[in-house]
């Protein structure tokens, strides 16, 4: 189990900074006309969604914009007992030449970056391939950064940051947890 | 949730939510099957070894396909020309290949319960590619999962498979698959190609395709053997074709828009004609890309455990 430590942004706080985001990517790429948005799943494809409406907004074009999954490129997989359920990637258009804004919740070590990247690449060769995280807490393992973070949070490696987001958990949230702690009530008893 | 077994033997017994979890699991390998790079990593340094003991061409080129499409290292292994013609066992053979560390075996072989023995013999995991007229459960999985596809679901879907029954494993492996489904099955052929008592597992039998077809959803046409000499079951081949044949004029006198599967190779103008096996609801080439799909997903899944 693990308790709240802090929270860290709420509804506002995360509409502010993904409205924040939407035109950090405007600005850098000098308007919509080059660029595509892909969500990573889960939590990173509701992320997308708000952002490129954003974006839409603002350039008044629409955008388009692919959802990937990265479970089949994972490195842990050959570890693990059982396989993780495997989610649809969506990629419908062509990412040839184009400037994609990658998009997930937090970025942490690295590896779901990098195993999003192999997999955009199978995609297509993108002119560039910027990332945007709503959250970057630190402790990398991989030669990765993001071009567009919503939020530094410096975390401890055994605490959690945990992403809500309307669509899949009923409110927009970003929470820093305390590390984790044994259950002092167990359901069967035996400790 | 993870398959409950180590193995692909059957769909005998499969439990629905493991059923589910194939068919789903392959609509993600459909779509990678969509892209430009064809090819996922997942298996990665996994070798599998295609044990056939019997002639075949579409199953054991999809399933090479589907391993090199994960990624995986494929060990090609055919009975002619082998060790097997000098007299060696199947447990020796298949503990000789696995000796070379070989995770998983894709086996098709004559007899009826040949990977069922192997995967008492072997640590790896093993594959039924179709045992004798026994079970072929990966062609029923990519059956089920065209159907789906189609129609969008199987339960109370009404399936007849039409053709030699009796020593058909594509039919055993529907039948018990689509039972625990939920949908309707019937079986529908001459007398001597329908097992006794096989309405004991859930299937209704008809004799006459005319009274059967206008209530049926789909027709899984099943191939007339006739290299095992199913020449003897029934007077002659036009005979059959009159009787059991599918025809367009057949299918319309029956006023429904039937979907048509064959698990292949078809014998044209023998159980299907040729204008009704290429016709608009002819759905056999998807079969076939689909069986891709369905591989990946089992494969996958059953390589962690």
């Amino acid at each position: 189990m693990r308790r709240l430590k802090a929270q860290i942004m709420d509804t506002v706080g995360v509409d502010r900074t993904l409205t924040r985001l939407a035109h950090e990517i405007l600005e850098r790429n000098k308007g919509a006309e080059s660029i595509v948005i892909v969500g990573i799943r889960t939590r990173g494809e509701f992320l997308a969604e708000r952002i490129a409406r954003k974006i839409e907004e603002t350039e008044r074009v629409e955008l388009k914009i692919g959802f990937l999954d990265i479970t089949l490129y994972r490195d842990d997989l050959l570890g693990k007992l059982e396989q993780p359920q495997l989610k649809s990637t969506e990629i419908l258009f062509n990412i040839n030449g184009k400037n994609v804004i990658l998009i997930d919740d937090v970025l942490y070590t690295g590896r779901t970056i990098r195993a999003a990247l192999d997999a955009l690449i199978d995609f297509g060769r993108p002119r560039t391939i910027q990332l945007a995280v709503l959250v970057d807490r630190g402790h990398r393992q991989l030669p990765i950064r993001a071009d567009y973070v919503g939020k530094n949070i410096p975390t401890t490696a055994d605490e959690s940051i945990r992403v809500h987001v309307r669509e899949a958990d009923g409110e927009d949230a970003v929470l820093l947890m305390n590390p984790e702690e044994p259950d002092p009530c167990p359901p069967d008893h035996t400790v | 949730m993870p398959l409950q077994s180590r193995h692909l033997l059957g769909l005998d017994g499969m439990p629905r939510q493991d059923l589910q979890l194939i068919l789903d699991t392959a609509v993600s390998f459909r779509e990678v099957l969509e892209r430009p790079i064809k090819k996922v990593p997942p298996l990665q340094g996994k070798t599998i070894a295609n044990m056939f003991f019997e002639n075949s061409t579409r199953t054991r080129l999809s399933f090479e396909l589907a391993e090199r499409r994960l990624s995986a290292d494929v060990l090609g292994f055919q009975s002619t020309g082998s060790s097997v013609s000098k007299g060696e066992t199947l447990k020796d053979t298949a503990r000789n290949i696995e000796a070379m560390k070989v995770d998983m075996v894709v086996m098709r072989h004559f007899a009826s319960g040949a990977p069922h023995y192997l995967s008492t013999v072997i640590e790896g995991h093993v594959i039924n590619a179709g045992d004798g007229s026994h079970e072929h459960p990966t062609q029923a999985l990519l059956d089920m999962y065209t159907i789906r596809e189609k129609l969008g679901r199987l339960e109370d879907l009404h399936v007849c498979i039409v053709g030699d029954i009796a020593h058909s494993r594509v039919a055993r492996s529907n039948i018990y698959g689509l039972r625990t489904m939920g949908a309707r099955v019937s079986v529908c052929g001459p007398a001597t190609m329908i097992p006794r008592e096989i309405e004991r597992m859930g299937v209704e039998v008809h004799h006459h395709l005319d009274d059967v077809l206008p209530h049926v959803d789909v027709l899984n046409v099943l191939r007339i053997q006739l290299e095992r000499d199913a020449g003897r079951l029934f007077p002659s081949i036009r005979e059959y074709h009159a009787m059991y044949g599918i025809t367009r004029a057949r299918l319309e006198k029956a006023g429904r828009a039937v979907t048509i599967m064959h698990p292949g190779p078809i014998n044209r103008d023998v159980e299907l004609s040729s204008d009704v096996a290429d016709g608009e609801h002819s759905v056999i080439l998807q079969q076939v890309l689909n069986g891709v799909a369905v591989r990946m997903a089992v494969l996958y899944l059953l390589s962690s455990k």
